[in-house]
């Protein structure tokens, strides 16, 4: 699996909240591509960053530690972490591994961004 | 020795919210069904049954204990091996790999999604401690365990085979992992973190001894991910696999005196293990 299969995109929507547009797979190989998405990004003034799965295609166990070393990040910068576009099989996978207890899991965009503003 | 799925929800026709591709992802056959709780089969019976009937899995979110990372690696030098072949030996053959003071009670044929597995392990001093894996993922390079309650680490282990920097076939055990609850992160420095080394390592090198390698050497890599404890997950010591292995060992005599008993079944029915437990 190369770090070439994921391709990320960046969209500050606010001056609190960032979406991460998720396009293929993620995987161990994918520190890097995530760590420079996030590292775009969070600014001083992001309370939240929304994680947009609809585009993908494929994760395994070394993307979902990925996930929590993103986790990690954004709590360290007391920012919320938020996800949406997840399908029935990711959904239940987050349930699987317990991240859905940390990662605020929406349907559509709108909601996510509505709950990011929540705080 | 099964994982207890979770009833699903009947799909909700109408739905008008933009839906998220149907299509089967490439990984769907490679995860562990949904489950709530975990559920043991039938083990053998000089195992101790303990800790893993009625438990959930916990994950790095639910541990107490500093986030650790930790990547044990050994290089199959001169030896003509794919990944995929590493990994069908490592999954065939799990168990043969451990040093003797861990048992594991698996599958007696190879490491699938969500079967569910009986760890005895002998940390020393007479001690039998007592606590199981889910099977989350499994492929043909790589396959991964998360720890039910009690454990002595909350998150999860994952075994792997790639191509290493010198075009030859590497293994690797990688885990990311929080102690459970504030007795195990007390035990951390002072024994946990050496014996969990110790172990993975002399795993890793039975497996590169089984499969040809004359001299292996393994390659330790360790980052603290998040330094911080989560106290809130403090009260995680009530299931505390230990504590529970201790109180099992006291209560044995006792269990024998019980009127209508012959030998005590070895891991009866721990009543905290929920409804589920089974002895």
């Amino acid at each position: 699996m190369n770090q070439e299969d994921l391709t990320m995109a960046v969209r500050a929507v606010s001056d609190r909240v960032s979406v991460l547009d998720i396009h293929g797979d993620v995987t161990a190989a994918s520190e890097h591509a995530l760590s420079d998405a996030y590292a775009k990004a969070s600014t001083p003034t992001t309370k939240a960053i929304v994680l947009n799965f609809t585009a993908l295609e494929y994760m395994n166990s070394g993307g979902i530690g990925m996930l929590v070393t993103l986790l990690v990040r954004a709590k360290r910068q007391r920012q919320k972490l938020l996800a949406y576009g997840i399908n029935q099989h990711y959904r239940q996978i987050f349930e699987l591994t317990r991240l859905d207890e940390a990662i605020g899991i929406h349907d559509t965009e709108t909601a996510a961004l509505a709950a990011a503003d929540a705080h | 020795m099964s994982a207890v799925p979770t009833p699903q929800p009947t799909p909700q026709g109408g739905n008008h919210l933009p839906e998220p591709t149907e299509l089967t992802p490439r990984d769907a056959g490679h995860w562990a069904k949904q489950v709530t709780r975990l559920r043991l089969g039938e083990v053998p019976p000089e195992a101790l049954n303990l800790n893993v009937t009625g438990k959930r899995v916990v994950g790095p979110i639910q541990g107490f204990g500093k986030l650790w990372q930790k990547t044990y690696r050994v290089e199959l030098r001169d030896v003509d091996v794919t990944p995929a072949e590493v990994i069908a030996t490592w999954k065939e053959r799990f168990g043969s790999f451990w040093p003797p003071i861990g048992r594991f009670y698996g599958p007696l044929t190879s490491i699938a999604p969500g079967d569910v597995a009986l760890l005895n392990l002998s940390p020393g001093g007479g001690m039998k401690l007592s606590t199981g894996i889910l099977v989350l993922y499994a492929d043909e390079e790589s396959f991964t365990f998360m720890n039910p309650e009690g454990h002595m680490f909350a998150g999860w282990i994952t075994f792997s085979a790639g191509q290493g920097d010198g075009g030859g076939t590497v293994a690797q055990a990688q885990v990311l992992v929080r102690a459970n609850d504030p007795l195990y992160e007390l035990a951390m420095p002072l024994a946990l973190q050496r014996m969990e080394d110790r172990f993975w390592r002399q795993t890793l090198t039975n497996l590169a001894r089984h499969l040809g390698v004359a001299a292996p050497v393994v390659t330790t890599t360790v980052v603290c991910v998040d330094r911080r404890r989560q106290w809130r997950n403090a009260g995680n010591v009530w299931h505390n696999a230990g504590i529970r292995s201790v109180l099992h060992a006291l209560g044995t005599p006792l269990r024998s005196l019980r009127p209508g008993r012959g030998r005590p079944a070895r891991g009866g029915p721990d009543p905290a293990d929920g409804p589920g437990a089974r002895g």
